[in-house]
This record gives C-alpha cells, sequence and structure tokens, in this order.
C-alpha cells in the first residue's frame, strides 16, 4: 500500500467488496446449481418458496448483480485510486455504498422468495428497493467522479472510461425502467407506467444494455487494469482502445429490438436492433483483439501464470460469445433460437466464460496484494481452472443442442403436413441435456470453492511465511 | 483526432458529459416514436381491461415468476400460429403493466391458453402438474387452491392503473371487490360487472370450492381470458 509512496489508498473498503464477490458468487452459482437440478427433477421445488419460478430471478440477480457488482465496485474502487494516484474520495461514502448495496440485495433477494418482484427479467426488485439502489448509486458515482477530480495523474486512464460508461449508463436505464406506481407507500406491490409493446422495447432497452454496460462495459474496465497487470505489458494499442471504446457505448444502445424479433414490435426497429447488432460485433473484438495482443511478446507467460491464463480464457469467451450474439440476433436464425435454451448457453458463455473467468482472474490478483501476501497455491488455481472450464463447456454444448433441437423440434412437421410433436415431446427430449447442463454447474461451483479455499488460506497465512517483497509482481 | 481526444481524456466532465450523449441517442431514437401509440398499437375492438378477479391472477402470475417459462406472445410463423392460435398483436397486451411476453419456452406459450381446457384441468395442473402432463417438469402450485385471494383492497390496485394509463372508471374501481366476488361466484348477480367489463366475462366458480374464493379462483380467470378479447372470427387482423 504505501510502499508504492506518499498515498495511502482505501483498501479495506475493496477488501470487503472482495469478501462479498466471493460469497454472492458462491450463494449465486449455488441457487443456479439448484434450478438447473429443478428442471431435471421437479419434485426439487419446494413448497411455496423454494421454486423456480421464484428462485430464477434470485439466481440472476446473485449472480449478475451481488457477484458481478461486487466485483465491479471493488475493482473500480481499487483501480481508480492506483490510476489516478490518489486516495478514494470520502471513505465514508466509500463504506456507505458497500453495505447500503449489500442491503439493496438483502432487500431484493428475500423479496424473490416471499414473492415480491416487478416481474421485469433482470429488474425483478420491487420500487422501494429501486429507490434505495438509486440513492447508493449516486453516492457511488459521487464517490467514482470525485476521486478522477482529484487524480494526480493528467490522463484518465482507459479503464476508466469504461467504469464511467459502466456507472452512468446503468443509472440511466435503471431511472427509465423502472418507472413504478406503488399501489399504497405501506404495500411492496407496484405497476409499471411502461406496458405492452412500449414496455417491451423499454424492457429490452434495459436488459440487452444491463448486458452492454454491466457486464460489458464494466468488466472491460477489469480487463484494461488487470490484464496488462498480470502480463506485466502495456496495453497492445491505444488507439484502438479510443476507437472501440466510443463504438462500443454509442452502438450497444440500439441493439436491444433483436430481443423482440417478429413480435408485434414495429418491423423498423426489429431491423435497426438487428444491424446495430451485427454492427456491434466490431467493437466488441476491438476490445478482445486489445486484451489478447497485450500479451504479444509475453505469450509464455501463460506457461507458468495460471492467473493470466484465467484472463486469457476469459477474453476468448468474450470473444466467441460477442460472436454468437449478432449471429443470434439475424432474424432467421432468431426465429429458430429465440424461446430456447440456446439463448441460456449463449448467457452462460458470456457470464461464466467471460464474467466470471475475467472476475476469478482479478481475485487471484488482488488478494495476494490486499493482504499482503502470497497467493497459497499456484497449483490449486490451475485445478480450478481446468475444472471451471470443463464445467462450462459441458454447459453450453449441452444447451447448444438442446436449444437447437427444440427450435428443430417445434417447427417439424410430418408428411401429412401436421406438426410433428406435441410440446411435451419437447421437453422430455430436454432432460439429458438438463442433466448434462446441471453437471457442467456443479463443477463451475467445486471450482468456486476451490478458489475460496485458496484465497482464504492465502488471506489467512501467518504474516511472518511472507518475506517482505516477495509477493508476486 | 487523437490529440483532440486527449482534451477528452483529461477532463473527467467532459468525459461523462459525452458518454450520457452517446449513450442516449440508440434509445431515443429507438423509444420514443413508439409512444406516439398510433403508430405503434392499431387499436382492436374487444380489448378491456383485466377484472378485478382476472387482475389478482395476474398479480399471482407474476408473484410465482410464471414469465419465467411461459412466453405470452405468439410469433407470425407457422408453426406458432398451428400450435397455439393467431399470431399476438399489440393492442392485446397494450393493459400489461408491466407486459409478459416472456423471452423462453420451458413451458409452452401461454398468449391464448384462455378457454383451451376446462377450469378443472387447470386446476388439476397447478396443483399436481404431472397428474394431468406426465412429461411436465412445472413446480405444482397446491397451496393456491389452499388460499383466499387477497381482494379486499383490489381497488387500490386498479386506481394504480388508472394512473399508470389504464381506463379504469371511478366506478370500476369502487366496485372492485365486490366485482371480483362475483366474477367467482356462479349464482352470483353480475349484472354490474357485465355492464362494466361486457357480457363476455367469464363468470363462474373456477376452482370448483363453493365455500371460498381462492388464489386458484383468480388465477384460473386469469388464465381463462388470456387471448380471448379480440374475436379474429371478424375479420380483424393486426398490423
Amino acid at each position: 500500500m504505501s510502499s508504492e509512496g506518499k498515498v495511502t489508498y482505501n483498501d479495506d473498503i475493496v477488501k470487503l467488496f472482495t469478501i462479498a464477490t466471493v460469497f454472492w458468487g458462491i450463494a449465486g452459482f449455488t441457487v443456479g446449481v439448484l434450478i438447473a437440478l429443478q428442471l431435471v427433477f421437479p419434485q426439487l421445488n419446494f413448497g411455496e418458496y423454494l421454486t423456480f419460478g421464484r428462485l430464477r430471478p434470485l439466481h440472476t440477480s446473485a449472480v449478475i448483480f451481488a457477484f458481478g457488482g461486487n466485483a465491479l465496485l471493488g475493482t473500480s474502487y481499487y483501480i481508480v485510486q492506483r490510476t489516478c494516484e490518489t486516495r478514494l474520495w470520502n471513505d465514508k461514502m466509500a463504506f456507505f455504498t458497500f453495505w447500503g448495496y449489500q442491503a439493496f440485495i438483502l432487500m431484493a433477494g428475500l423479496g424473490y422468495l416471499a414473492g415480491v418482484t416487478q416481474g421485469k427479467e433482470y429488474a425483478e426488485p420491487e420500487w422501494y428497493a429501486d429507490l434505495w439502489l438509486t440513492v447508493v448509486w449516486v453516492a457511488y458515482l459521487l464517490v467514482f467522479m470525485m476521486t478522477l477530480k482529484k487524480r494526480k495523474e493528467p490522463h484518465i486512464y482507459v479503464a476508466n472510461w469504461f467504469y464511467m460508461s459502466f456507472i452512468i449508463t446503468v443509472a440511466i436505464l435503471h431511472l427509465v425502467h423502472n418507472v413504478h406506481i406503488p399501489i399504497s407507500l405501506t404495500d411492496t406491490k407496484s405497476y409499471s407506467v411502461w406496458s405492452g409493446v412500449q414496455g417491451a422495447l423499454i424492457q429490452w432497452w434495459y436488459g440487452h444494455n444491463a448486458v452492454g454496460f454491466f457486464l460489458t462495459a464494466g468488466f472491460l474496465g477489469m480487463m484494461y487494469y488487470f490484464v496488462p497487470k498480470q502480463a506485466n505489458r502495456p496495453v497492445y494499442s491505444y488507439r484502438l482502445s479510443i476507437l472501440h471504446f466510443w463504438s462500443l457505448i454509442f452502438i450497444y444502445i440500439w441493439a436491444g429490438p433483436h430481443h423482440l424479433q417478429y413480435t408485434a414490435l414495429p418491423d423498423w426497429a426489429q431491423t435497426l436492433g438487428m444491424t446495430f447488432s451485427i454492427m456491434l460485433w466490431m467493437p466488441s473484438w476491438g476490445g478482445m483483439i486489445n486484451g489478447m495482443m497485450t500479451l504479444s511478446g509475453a505469450w509464455h507467460k501463460l506457461r507458468e501464470d495460471p492467473v493470466l491464463r484465467f484472463m486469457v480464457i476469459s477474453l476468448a469467451f468474450y470473444g466467441m460469445s460477442t460472436f454468437e450474439g449478432p449471429l443470434m440476433s439475424i432474424r432467421s436464425v432468431n426465429a429458430l433460437s429465440h424461446y430456447t435454451d440456446w439463448t441460456i448457453g449463449h448467457v452462460h458463455s458470456g457470464a461464466l466464460g467471460w464474467n466470471a473467468f475475467i472476475t476469478f482472474g482479478a481475485l487471484y490478483y488482488l488478494v495476494p496484494k490486499l493482504w499482503d501476501r502470497p497467493l497459497y497455491s499456484k497449483r490449486l488455481v490451475n485445478t480450478h481452472l481446468w475444472i471451471a472450464t470443463i464445467g462450462i463447456l459441458l454447459y453450453i454444448a449441452s444447451m447448444w443442442v438442446a436449444g437447437i433441437m427444440q427450435g428443430l423440434m417445434w417447427r417439424s412437421y410430418d408428411e401429412m403436413g401436421l406438426l410433428t410433436y406435441s410440446f411435451g415431446e419437447t421437453v422430455l427430449a430436454m432432460r439429458p441435456y438438463y442433466m448434462i447442463r446441471a453437471l457442467g454447474g456443479v463443477l463451475f461451483l467445486v471450482g468456486s470453492f476451490i478458489m475460496t479455499y485458496n484465497l482464504y488460506k492465502t488471506a489467512t497465512a501467518p504474516k511472518e511465511a511472507s518475506v517482505k517483497g516477495a509477493v508476486a509482481c | 483526432m487523437l490529440d483532440k481526444h486527449k482534451k477528452i481524456e483529461r477532463n473527467s466532465f467532459l468525459l461523462l458529459v459525452l458518454t450520457i450523449v452517446a449513450v442516449s441517442i440508440g434509445g431515443l431514437i429507438e423509444i420514443v416514436p413508439l409512444f406516439r401509440v398510433e403508430t405503434s398499437i392499431e387499436r382492436i375492438e374487444g380489448v378491456r381491461p383485466y377484472t378485478p378477479l382476472e387482475l389478482a391472477g395476474q398479480k399471482i402470475y407474476i408473484r410465482e415468476g410464471c414469465y419465467n417459462c411461459h412466453s405470452q406472445h405468439i410469433r407470425p410463423l407457422r408453426d406458432e400460429v398451428e400450435r397455439y392460435g393467431h399470431y399476438s398483436i399489440a393492442a392485446e397486451s397494450m393493459y400489461d403493466h408491466p407486459f409478459q411476453w416472456g423471452s423462453k419456452r420451458t413451458g409452452p406459450d401461454l398468449a391464448r391458453v384462455g378457454g383451451k381446457y376446462s377450469d378443472e384441468w387447470h386446476a388439476e395442473h397447478m396443483i399436481n402438474p404431472r397428474s394431468v402432463v406426465p412429461e411436465s417438469i412445472m413446480p405444482a402450485y397446491a397451496f393456491l387452491s389452499k388460499r383466499g385471494a387477497k381482494l379486499h383492497d383490489i381497488g387500490k390496485d386498479l386506481k394504480a392503473l388508472k394512473i399508470a394509463g389504464v381506463p379504469y372508471t371511478d366506478e370500476m374501481i369502487k366496485n372492485a371487490y365486490w366485482d371480483a366476488m362475483a366474477q367467482a361466484n356462479a349464482d352470483a348477480d353480475t349484472e354490474g360487472l357485465e355492464s362494466r367489463y361486457g357480457e363476455k366475462v367469464n363468470v363462474r366458480d373456477f376452482d370448483g370450492q363453493k365455500n371460498m374464493t381462492s388464489e386458484m379462483d383468480a388465477m384460473i380467470a386469469y388464465l381463462q381470458v388470456l387471448g380471448t378479447m379480440v374475436d379474429f372470427k371478424d375479420g380483424q387482423e393486426g398490423e
């Protein structure tokens, strides 16, 4: 910390977010495994509170907003201090963002179990939780911007551009999408002012850009700091950073309507959504290439550094899912893929392969630095890497097969010109693939337990064990 | 150009403002025109706000997260129209706050499930899905039939929806509770209910339990009206 100069960074706050990231990650993955198993064994829907319908939002919110969100807030605080060479602005407000955010997660999650939900995908928390999140988010924006403002470095580092666009755009999305009218101030239920076709477009403008700005821009901020640090090389291309930053944030916003192909949404909007989704391929790959090529001249490091391997595989998955996304947005492909498990597979190649892997890489980088001890075991990092990778591959491969098969069965006709399969038959056909998917999920979860153990052993190792200055990098 | 960018990346406020501009354009261009309703929703005869009992059912539908596995939107594709019925048109979901189009069909589409199955089938299916559909992986919702529907203040829901733009009249709001009770009772006087919501309203004891108006009643009333408001045989076509 202080060894880097006169500046003492606020790392206590980063430690808290780091712990929360691991905790919510395990929680979210566990619920994921449970709901995957519920689709194979419906008997696992217990009573009223633990049904698939209530647990699925719990899973998506826990992994996106709790695991991903804590990772983003924590790493942004770590990075903005280092790249601005200044301490975080206002310690008290920074701690408020931590506890405030955890309170939001609990409010939302307990609500889902009790059946309190707005019924909008990825925006299920009810009005009171939304209002609370708004307060926390404004505090977060303030801490981040004020820290940038008092920076000692004249240039704002590229990672911070991405974090900033993530914070401000998520604020806009949140405010517009969640305009709700509570039935009374003492009741949890509210009604969206948006309905029908307008509601659908606003939902997917929100939903797709939650992917674009929460899960992409924010995590690219993470990538732009940790990949160069871990590889000990400068970012590959400064020009490419500029180009892909502006084109990514400009184009992403348009892509939402690809979730509404062939619906009652006017055709022009569907076409715009599809067109921009295909264009989005380029800036996405710009980011991937910039990350990957940062390793040029340092590829040999992949042989001995499993942490770097996590980061590189995450970029590979990012490249793959940002290629698959535009493909699925093409109308004729979407006609087949929409409503099927192909979408679920696509989401998970991004969420597990890209978001979780870059986060794992960041955690393996951060914990030794924050607790000032060497990483407990590189071998366990490697074990985690392979178990998790196999898990992801089982997951996405089974969902590709399941999704495409489902789509083909739904539209299959016999020689009499009648639909070949009843819906029930298509459900039955999914069973083996749902089982393989659950197995993939279990492997991924086991991997994250290995990581937790490794990080715990690292953080709690006796201080004497680490010779001063022996910390890697 | 790179030199110009130096100005931006040295000024946090400028960077913030330009980011907001960049991310606003697409959204504005796509979303704002949709609020000229006449460009996106053709008024169709028959579409009406939900009755209080149906609305109570929709609340349960949302509470249980049914939308996670069931879509309510039929695309104009040959197989979908054959499997589920006439493709969905925008007007049919204009009173859904929020819309329930969904994004996944782990179970079948429900946009036109109304009238396809009997009330008894629905009740049995929700109490024990696999007793009527052996392949089903749906959770059981037996508790719905054991619990009374929360209807005493359903008028507040209508009021909130009125603010959101649903054309509920003061009379509808005032009579909400009685309308809900009447709809679930085969012997009730339904004159008021029908004058407010039309003669097509389904009035009967949906769950077959005479002694109570359960959540199951509300849920089935909601499911039975889905997709039935517009009569497509009249030659009405969407879009």
